[in-house]
């Protein structure tokens, strides 16, 4: 009850910032899309592992939708072919590092993923490099839509994706596929001895974390009509990362939440201090990793605790 | 084709040099500590970077081999003891998840201070390789640096370190709190003084890494990152914690990737991974390691 | 006499020199609960390794059913009807033990079932009554990580019963449990094995819980099955008591 109250409230939060500042819209629809590879990072993070890599599905999201806009003019169909070929190639590499957990989860993962950004790079007749290649707006729904109107379809699409998304990943977080998750993080061997598979159940949510990192990265080609390397590079990951500890873990509500804190402030920070970026992220990773603290999803759960004591 | 496949050699063992000091740094690190620093790559970069910078101060060609050995102990002995005693100590207990994500967290901080303090323009100072001049070797002139100098230095590295971890005191100690924490802490050894010793001397190799490739490559931001990706897949394809092992796959590695420069200009990217993913496939624990079963 | 639940022949499972298993015979019949006893680092958690899958014998055959399972990995062998506990408790500690118990029933469900919620009404209901058994109903929201020792082995045990064997394995139930509550737990336990009609084996270095709660006892020693049989006979053997009692110093 509680869950449905804070989401209908961010949910006309978020209306309320695109209505009033226009450049919100563009914003937030970025945030959403964050939230999205966000909310798979944080289904990997419940089993106790973390993907230095997950740009890569974001990546694959995105190039997918710019190399079959000249044959494809539905927004709906792109973002559907970018989830199915970022899932494609989770299942691709999840099948392997699924195998390995910590270190070489974490790393094989940057690795595959660094890998993909040298091939955008260098694959030039194919990707146009770091020139990256602009993608043709296309319709949504069959409407030919711009200026202001596609700005509202876009992020009402995102929006719309965020909540279906946010509901499934709910729901698979209180079955016993998603509670096996948290097994794999506290007692792995145990899971095997109760007759389930740690690996098929960590390759699921893998998969589920490339599809939602595609679904961001198609609405990010979408919005931003531009894909380029730089989404595949190890940065981007790690700030899916950054965000998904900010957000906190707990609750489906924390990568969109930290996703729009981390949006909002990047809009004014990563300008101000474009070379020491990445070291700001890295001091409050730091310091919220270090002080065990819940993230924002955390803060608003002891912050609702705390009111309901005293009402 | 002959003449290709001599440089493309050549090219590879110098690389693979370098590749062999930054992975053993990191799998002895691993070893000891049980961390895997994500970070490492960083302190090749600022070796490297540091190095180009005293090579320009010191002016002088016949200074500056001694310039990069200095740039490669003072990041060491600097930023070594700054991280172990600053960040590594406080994390020891913790999850295997917090470690990676501290160290990560350390690699974006130090990623950016390369930038602050070298910026981003690519920097090139090769006194040291035209210092050494070149050599004649099959009919072609190769830098004495590259062919000479990476090789025989890493060479003196493995030696040395292995001398050290078998032949003296403090190596053996180390040895044995990577093979069984909690007995060398029972008979008395100082587990902490180990820690540090460790890290600084991994950090140190790094940096030496660094140093050395300098003045063969020009530096730019990224630097860093492609080599901790690179020597991790050294050290996985070796097998974590195997300082021999890595040699031999630096070797492998270094190699395959030069012949594919030459040969197959845009799978070299690709070949050390696919050569990873591989031996991964065969052996989930790398060509040396050994499979452990956990107690229940 | 029906065909054995379990059969072992010949097992043998050496780690560098020493011979946890040196061509073990021993059979286990429907029904029966058998203690086996024996000095620390005899092979008997071996033994227990090698029917769950955990450890592959080196030689030797394991039978259950008439089925040979030796060296199938632990998943397998689970799901043809083997369960064990283990002498340290592994419980999901982030979990609660409601939810430890439930995603055990939870894991014989197919692979759909797996999407539905772990917490239904049929399913807490099912652990609730589980849980009851055991006496640990008080226990069923506390965080796992919370427990004392005694509770801790029984969720183990909950856990391993709640995937419904016909054979449960038990490493040392009692251990570390304070000894004025050993009897009572033991007590339960096989009320509850034999109400559910599951055939047990537990190690067990407690004598006075042997006498009392198997029907039947094998005594491992050195790799070998020293003697089996009624307890009474067994343990009175004065080669037993010299080998296995003696140095263990527990009374008898």
């Amino acid at each position: 009850m509680r869950g449905t109250l804070t989401v209908g409230a961010g949910v006309v939060l978020l209306l309320l910032l695109a209505l009033f500042q226009p450049w919100l819209r563009f914003v937030s629809t970025i945030a959403l899309s964050t939230g999205l590879a966000v909310l798979g990072i944080m289904l990997l993070l419940r089993a106790g592992q973390v993907s230095f890599g997950h740009a890569l599905y974001v990546a694959a999201g995105a190039y997918t939708v710019a190399f079959l806009r000249p044959y494809l003019g539905e927004a709906l169909l792109l973002l559907l072919a970018g989830a199915a070929v970022a899932t494609g190639l989770g299942l691709l590499v999840g099948l392997f590092v699924t195998r390995y957990r910590d270190i070489f989860f974490g790393m094989l993962n940057l690795a595959f993923s660094m890998v993909a950004w040298s091939l955008l790079e260098k694959l030039y007749s194919l990707t146009r490099g770091t020139d990256g290649i602009r993608v043709v707006r296309p319709s949504l729904l069959g409407l030919g839509l711009d200026g202001p109107a596609w700005d509202w379809a876009l992020f009402l699409l995102a929006l719309v994706a965020a909540l279906l998304a946010g509901g499934l990943v709910a729901r698979y977080l209180g079955s016993p596929a998603g509670s096996a998750l948290g097994a794999i993080k506290t007692r792995e061997t145990r899971l095997e001895f109760a007759g389930i598979s740690a690996r098929r159940v960590l390759l699921q949510a893998y998969l589920a974390s490339a599809a939602l990192a595609g679904v961001g990265g198609a609405i990010t080609a979408l919005a931003t009509l531009h894909v380029t390397p730089l989404l595949a590079y190890w940065t981007h990951s790690g700030e899916l990362v950054f965000v998904a500890i900010l957000g906190g873990t707990g609750h489906v509500l924390g990568p969109f939440l930290g996703a729009v804190v981390f949006e909002l402030v990047r809009v004014h920070a990563a300008a101000a201090f474009p070379d020491a970026w990445q070291m700001i992220l890295g001091f409050v990773l730091l310091v919220i990793i270090l002080s065990a603290a819940r993230g924002l999803a955390g803060l608003l759960d002891d912050l609702a605790r705390r009111l309901g004591g005293r009402g | 084709m002959g003449l290709l496949l001599l440089l493309a050699t050549l090219d590879g063992l110098a690389y693979a040099a370098q590749l062999f000091m930054v992975a053993v740094g990191l799998t002895l690190v691993f070893g000891v500590l049980k961390i895997l620093n994500v970070a490492h790559g960083s302190l090749f970069a600022i070796g490297a970077y540091l190095a180009s910078t005293l090579v320009g101060l010191a002016g002088a060609p016949e200074l500056s081999l001694l310039a990069l050995a200095l740039a490669a102990m003072a990041t060491g002995a600097v930023m070594g003891p700054l991280i172990e005693r600053g960040l590594l100590a406080r994390i020891y207990e913790k999850e295997h998840v917090l470690q990676l994500l501290v160290t990560f967290a350390l690699f974006m901080i130090l990623e950016d201070v390369q930038k602050l303090v070298w910026g981003v323009q690519p920097l090139f100072e090769d006194a040291p390789v035209r210092l050494l001049g070149q050599v004649e070797v099959g009919g072609i002139f190769y830098t004495a640096y590259q062919l000479l100098l990476l090789p025989g230095v890493a060479a003196v590295a493995l030696v040395a370190l292995t001398w050290f971890l078998r032949r003296t005191l403090l190596g053996r100690t180390i040895v044995a709190v990577t093979h069984d924490r909690e007995a060398a802490t029972a008979i008395g050894i100082d587990v902490r003084r180990v820690h540090l010793v460790t890290f600084t001397i991994g950090a140190g190799l790094a940096a030496l890494g660094g140093a050395l490739a300098a003045p063969t490559t020009s530096l730019v931001p990224g630097i860093g990152v492609q080599m901790i990706v690179l020597s991790f897949a050294v050290v996985a394809t070796a097998g974590l914690g195997q300082i021999e092992g890595a040699a031999v796959t630096a070797l492998l590695i270094g190699l395959a990737r030069s012949l594919a420069v030459y040969f197959a200009p845009e799978l070299e990217v690709v070949i050390p991974y696919l050569l990873m993913v591989a031996v991964l496939l065969v052996r989930p624990a790398g060509l040396f390691g050994r499979t452990v079963l956990q107690r229940v | 006499m029906s065909a054995p639940l379990l059969a072992a022949r010949g097992l043998s499972l050496a780690f560098g020199g020493v011979r946890a298993a040196d061509g073990v015979d021993l059979e286990v019949a429907e029904g029966e609960i058998l203690a086996i006893i024996g000095p620390n680092g005899a092979g008997k958690t071996t033994f227990i390794n090698m029917v769950t899958g955990y450890l592959r014998p080196q030689a030797g055959s394991i039978r259950f059913t008439g089925r040979e399972i030796a060296g199938l990995p632990p998943r397998r062998i689970v799901r043809l009807g083997i369960a064990r506990s283990f002498q340290i408790p592994q419980l999901f500690t982030e979990h609660t033990v409601l939810e430890n118990v439930a995603l055990h029933l939870a894991a014989r469900s197919g692979f759909w079932a797996a999407f539905g919620p772990l917490l239904s009404a049929e399913r807490r209901a099912e652990a609730m009554a589980l849980l009851a058994g055991l006496d640990l109903a008080a226990v069923a929201h506390a965080r796992s990580d919370q427990l004392d020792e005694g509770a801790r082995k029984l969720v183990d045990i909950a856990m391993a019963l709640a995937l419904r064997p016909r054979l449960l394995l038990m490493d040392e139930p009692t251990s570390g449990v304070a000894a004025a509550e050993k009897h009572a737990i033991m007590d339960r336990l096989v009320a509850a094995l034999r109400r559910e009609g599951v055939t047990a084996v537990f190690v067990e270095h407690d004598m006075e819980v042997v006498a009392r709660h198997a029907d039947r006892v094998a005594v491992w020693s050195q790799g070998r099955i020293l003697a089996e049989g009624p307890p009474a006979a067994v343990l009175a053997d004065p080669v037993v008591r010299r080998e296995v009692i003696g140095v263990e110093g527990a009374p008898c």
